[in-house]
Parts: C-alpha cells; sequence; structure tokens
C-alpha cells in the first residue's frame, strides 16, 4: 500500500482547513452530548424499566427489519444487478426514493397500505389481522426505511462479482440452485454483511415512519428512539443517557461487524491474480 | 464419449461456421480478434443462441434452434478453460475440485486424482489467492476435467502466463488431451499452441472459415491469410486467369500450380518470406511478380529483419519479406517508406482456394 500513497499527489493545504472543520461538525454534538451526561445517574437511568423495555423492543425490531431486508433484498439486489434492461432503470428510482423521502411521509404511505382502511389492510381487517400501531408495523417501517440501503451495497456487489463464476459453475455441471447457494451468495458475502450492517443501523435509527405507522405504545411500538424523543420532555437526562446509550449499541454492531468492509469493500479477485 | 457436430449462423455476431471435432481430437481455431472465435465456443458451451444453430455431441442434440432444443448449459457436459482460470476464491483448491465432482469419500479421492494428474497435488489445502497464475491454471484444468466433460473447450488458457509456466501447463495439456477422447476445441494465438497440441487447425477469418486442415497442411500451404502469418509466408487470394496466373485485386500474380485450377477458380498464391527482394525503384527483368507496398513494420528475427508491408494502389494483400540487415541499412528502409517487393515466378504456389474434402469435416 505504501508506494501507491507515495505516488498519489499531495492535496492543495486549503482542502484540510474545511475538512478539519466538517469533521469537528461530526464530532462535536457528540462530545457536547457526552459532556452533559450525568455519569452518577447514568446507570440508573439506562436501566430504568421503561428504557429497557424499548432497547429490548428495538433490538428485537431492528433484528427482525435486517433478517426481512436480506430475506427481501438479496434477491431484489441480484435482479437489479443482472439485468441492465428496461425493467432495472424503471425499479431503480422506485427503490431509491425511500432513501430520499422524509420517514415522515413514509409512515403516512405505510399507513394508506396496511392502516384499517388501506389498499392491503382493508382486506387485513377483513381478516382479523391488524398491522398499523402494533410491533409488526414497527418491523415494517424501519424495513421500508432500510431496505434501499441493503439493496444499492449489495448491488455494486453484485455488479462487480460479476457472471463469470456463474458461468464456470455451470459448465461443471451445477445446478441454478447449486450455483446461487454455494457460488453467488459465498462470493457477495461482503457485501451482503456490510449491507445488513447498514441496514440494521438504519433500522435502529428509525423515528419517523415507526411514530406515524406505528405509534408510541410502550412495550408494543415505543422503540428508543421514540423513548428519546418522549424522555427530553419529562427527564431531559435520561435522554441524554438513552442518546449514549443508542449511540453506543449502534457503534458496536457498525464498528464490531463492519467498518472495515464499510469503507471500501473490494470484490473477490481471480486467482492469481 | 462421441465426436462434436455444430454448425451456426449468428447473424449479429456475423458469424457463420459448420465443423466438426472427432472425440479424441484436438480442433485449434485460430483467427484474428473479432473473427468469431469465442463466439463460436459461446454457442458450443450454450452461453449464447443464434439464428440457426446445430449443436451436436455424439447422439445428443444440445441445441437445435429449429426443433426449439436448447439444452441448459450444466446439463451439456461441455467443460471450459478459460484465460482466467476463475477459481472459486472462496473455496480451497480441493472444494474447486470437489465443486465439479461431488461430496462423499469418493469423490474426495477422485478429485485427489485429477489434481495429481495435472501435477498440482500438493496444492489441495491452498486458498486459490495463495497461488501462481500456472498453479491456478493447472487446478483449473483439474476442476474442469473432474467434471468429466465430452468437449472441451479451450480459449487461450495459457496466454495469461509467462513463457516457462505455459510451457509446463502446455505439456500437461499435451498429455491430458491425447490420453483421453474428449473432442477438444483449442482458440489461440500461439503457434506453439497449435503445433504442440492440435490435430487440425480451423482459422476463422471474419465469421466465415477461410481454411481448415490437418495442421501440417495447412501451414505447408496456407489458403488464408491469417493461416499464412501464423505460418509466417505470404499467402494472396485471387481467382485464377489462365494458365498460372492468379488475379487479385490488384494485380496478376505468376506462379506454379501445384494441382490442375481451371480458370475462374478460387486459389491462393503462396510464397515464403524469404523468397522477396525489395527495391527502392521499380526494377526491370526476369521476376514477373512485383508490388507496390508501404512498410508497416520492421522486426528482427533470427539475424533476418522481417518487413512487413501492405499492399498499395488498391490491393489488399498484406505481405511480408525477410531480408539481411545489411540490406536494410543499404537501402535505407524505414516504416512508412514504399517500396517494391518482387518475387520469382517459381517462387509462387498456386493452390486451390479449398481443400479436397476439408471443408467442414
Amino acid at each position: 500500500m505504501k508506494p501507491a500513497r507515495v505516488s498519489t499527489p499531495a492535496l492543495s493545504r486549503w482542502v484540510y482547513a474545511p475538512a478539519f472543520a466538517a469533521a469537528l461538525f461530526l464530532a462535536l454534538p457528540l462530545f457536547a452530548m457526552a459532556a452533559k451526561v450525568d455519569w452518577t445517574r447514568f446507570g440508573s437511568l439506562i436501566t430504568s424499566p421503561s428504557a429497557r423495555t424499548a432497547l429490548l423492543l428495538s433490538m428485537r425490531t431492528a433484528t427482525a427489519s435486517t433478517l426481512l431486508c436480506v430475506l427481501l433484498g438479496v434477491p431484489l439486489a441480484l435482479v437489479l444487478a443482472r439485468h441492465g434492461g428496461r425493467v432495472a432503470r424503471l425499479l431503480r428510482p422506485l427503490i431509491l426514493l425511500p432513501l430520499v423521502l422524509p420517514p415522515v411521509v413514509g409512515g403516512i404511505a405505510l399507513l394508506y397500505v396496511f392502516g384499517r382502511l388501506g389498499l392491503l389492510g382493508h382486506y387485513l381487517e377483513a381478516l382479523g389481522v391488524r398491522v398499523a400501531f402494533t410491533t409488526t408495523a414497527v418491523v415494517l417501517a424501519q424495513t421500508f426505511v432500510s431496505l434501499p440501503f441493503l439493496v444499492i451495497a449489495l448491488e455494486g456487489a453484485a455488479r462487480t462479482a460479476g457472471t463469470d463464476y456463474d458461468m464456470v459453475a455451470a459448465t461443471l455441471g451445477a445446478r441454478p440452485a447449486t450455483i446461487f447457494w454455494r457460488v453467488t451468495l459465498p462470493l457477495l458475502a461482503p457485501g451482503l454483511l456490510s449491507g445488513a450492517v447498514l441496514a440494521f443501523a438504519r433500522a435502529l435509527g428509525e423515528f419517523g415512519a415507526t411514530l406515524t405507522f406505528a405509534g408510541s405504545r410502550e412495550g408494543v411500538t415505543r422503540t428508543l428512539p421514540l423513548e428519546i424523543y418522549l424522555q427530553r420532555e419529562a427527564d431531559p437526562e435520561a435522554a441524554v443517557a438513552l442518546s449514549i446509550l443508542l449511540i453506543v449499541v449502534a457503534a458496536v454492531v457498525v464498528i464490531g461487524l463492519g467498518a472495515r468492509r464499510l469503507s471500501g469493500w473490494s470484490p473477490p479477485v481471480g486467482a492469481g491474480g | 464419449m462421441a465426436d462434436l457436430e455444430v454448425s451456426a449462423t449468428v447473424a449479429k455476431r456475423g458469424l457463420d461456421v459448420a465443423f466438426g471435432v472427432a472425440a479424441g481430437e484436438v480442433l485449434a481455431v485460430v483467427g484474428p480478434n473479432g473473427a468469431g472465435k469465442s463466439t463460436t465456443a459461446a454457442v458450443i458451451a450454450g452461453l449464447l443462441g443464434g439464428d440457426r444453430v446445430q449443436v451436436r455431441v455424439g447422439n445428443r442434440t444440445l441445441t437445435d434452434t429449429e426443433r426449439g432444443v436448447f439444452v441448459p448449459v450444466h446439463e451439456r457436459r461441455v467443460g471450459v478453460l478459460l484465460q482466467d482460470p476463475l477459481l472459486f476464491p472462496h473455496l480451497s483448491v480441493l472444494g474447486n475440485v470437489l465443486f465439479a465432482v461431488g461430496r462423499g469419500a469418493q469423490a474426495r479421492r477422485c478429485a485427489l486424482r485429477w489434481l495429481e494428474q495435472v501435477g498440482a497435488g500438493e496444492l489441495a489445502g491452498r486458498k486459490p489467492g495463495e497461488l501462481s497464475g500456472g498453479q491456478a491454471q493447472r487446478v483449473a484444468l483439474a476442476r474442469a476435467l473432474a467434471a468429466d466433460p465430452d468437449v472441451l473447450l479451450l480459449d487461450e488458457p495459457l496466454a495469461g502466463l509467462d513463457v516457462a509456466a505455459a510451457a509446463a501447463i502446455r505439456a500437461e495439456l499435451r498429455t491430458v488431451l491425447s490420453g483421453d477422447d474428449r473432442a477438444g476445441l483449442l482458440i489461440t494465438h500461439d503457434l506453439l499452441d497449435v503445433l504442440g497440441l492440435a490435430d487440425r487447425v480451423m482459422v476463422l477469418e471474419e465469421g466465415r472459415i477461410a481454411d481448415v486442415g490437418s495442421v501440417t497442411d495447412v501451414l505447408a500451404a496456407p489458403r488464408s491469410r491469417f493461416g499464412a502469418r501464423l505460418a509466417g509466408v505470404n499467402a494472396v487470394r485471387g481467382v485464377i486467369d489462365g494458365a498460372a496466373v492468379l488475379r487479385s485485386a490488384s494485380h496478376a500474380w505468376h506462379g506454379v500450380p501445384t494441382v490442375a485450377l481451371a480458370s475462374g477458380a478460387d486459389a491462393v498464391a503462396v510464397f515464403s518470406p524469404t523468397a522477396v527482394a525489395v527495391f527502392r525503384d521499380q526494377p526491370h527483368g526476369s521476376p514477373r511478380n512485383s508490388v507496390f507496398v508501404g512498410i508497416t513494420a520492421l522486426e528482427l528475427a533470427g539475424g533476418v529483419v522481417r518487413v512487413r508491408a501492405a499492399e498499395l494502389a488498391g490491393g489488399v494483400a498484406t505481405l511480408a519479406a525477410d531480408i539481411t540487415p545489411e540490406a536494410v541499412a543499404d537501402i535505407g528502409l524505414s516504416v512508412g517508406d514504399c517500396v517494391w517487393f518482387t518475387v520469382k515466378t517459381q517462387e509462387v504456389s498456386l493452390h486451390a482456394a479449398t481443400r479436397p474434402g476439408a471443408a467442414g469435416r
């Protein structure tokens, strides 16, 4: 790696000042919050029954929505990566839309699908199934906002991996299903890991869509971000402590599972290359 | 095992060929880039359809566009070995070979035997990332053979390797290919591959078979421009016009017919670069064949300078002349110069453009 660095032309010096400002801008709020924490009460604040319930609910729903993202996102990413044609061109903007949509709008949109009078909720209601304002709604809201992250990360990985290995596997007599499980998926594993980490982090922090579509019922739909927002009025110190908790959980997941991958996933290179 | 028979028309790639490869035989496919070599291989492997395609191996029909038959890639028993070994990076060397043979103790023994056979037995536990290019290509060969294909497609398998590794694997391929009864199709740019591995050679030019025959025949008397270049001789296509005269696009070539050639027959005039003399000014006197050419390259090889040149004045032939370095200095040749190439009548042999009984098979 060192020779490559030497050959990189030096950056113009003025670039460093705004770069430093940007880093400071991102880091300073975290430090400010950490400075505000009442560390003597920190333990009891984050272990209060409501906090524990909210954290547990957040972990459960974020895990469930990440699984849902993987189950739905892997096939979608593969279809997008393998079909360059009109289908992909039409699908991609639709899939990217939730990335730029305000989550509150996403929550309202979900209500019009799964709410009691919604497009599908109407029929679900007739079957006695109610989705809105349940834990299922939390998972759906989180999946709605996280899925694009996973699909985009994975589609890039699938494109880079290409189809040559699949082709060789087929000439060796492997059926399409065998190729999917033993070649395509393993080659995508690094991209899948980084995509799943992104999706989990995004789901963990989901607020707007959850509040709109699932409400804020303790133990049912009140996830950690909602609990923090609620506590901000009642007990600001508890809100700060819970915020720190959320940051720590997110950091553990992101750093522990895949910060390395996120910063520059390199595709598997052919042997001898 | 069984013979391979191919006839393929792929309009969008400009391919129109029909040929056969016998069981146990290796057919080398040569030709300039874009001539349709890899397209032909893709059609056989089932990676590409076409407008009118028939691929048969023995009594199995793999592709038949007229009857709507298209056997999927994984059921064709057509193996490939490409320039990139494409070993699965997440599997060990042994795991790669096992992928082709399946699970179980017997499969394991089989995979190890194939690795031994190509001289890669001691690499079984390694990951593909830890192999040299030559080692990886050996493993890829073992993997391709372990799947027990009826047809083996080799698309420039030695092109990415250094000379020593290529020679070692070429020897390995020779052992493996001559010892079994698979049909082999070897796409290559390298004369050493053709000489060392192939029984017959087929020259593709612009999607058509320009020449096909035994390696010795094609190299001794090439009918195609690319075949001539491969063999290191000059070949000019044209039509017989009177006794012992071949008319090309721009010129009448006087030569010695090797067989009886009727007027109007398609023919090829073949002559060695060593028979060509180079002059600054149009020569007068005995040589009946002289053409005005522009020099495109000067290459030093084996103590002589090969002057490559393209015909001027409406001609399309690319020709080569071998002359001494002293002569080059004497005449003062450099790339871009326009000179006269002359060759005596008795140095030019005239051949029929197609070989008797060698069209397809």
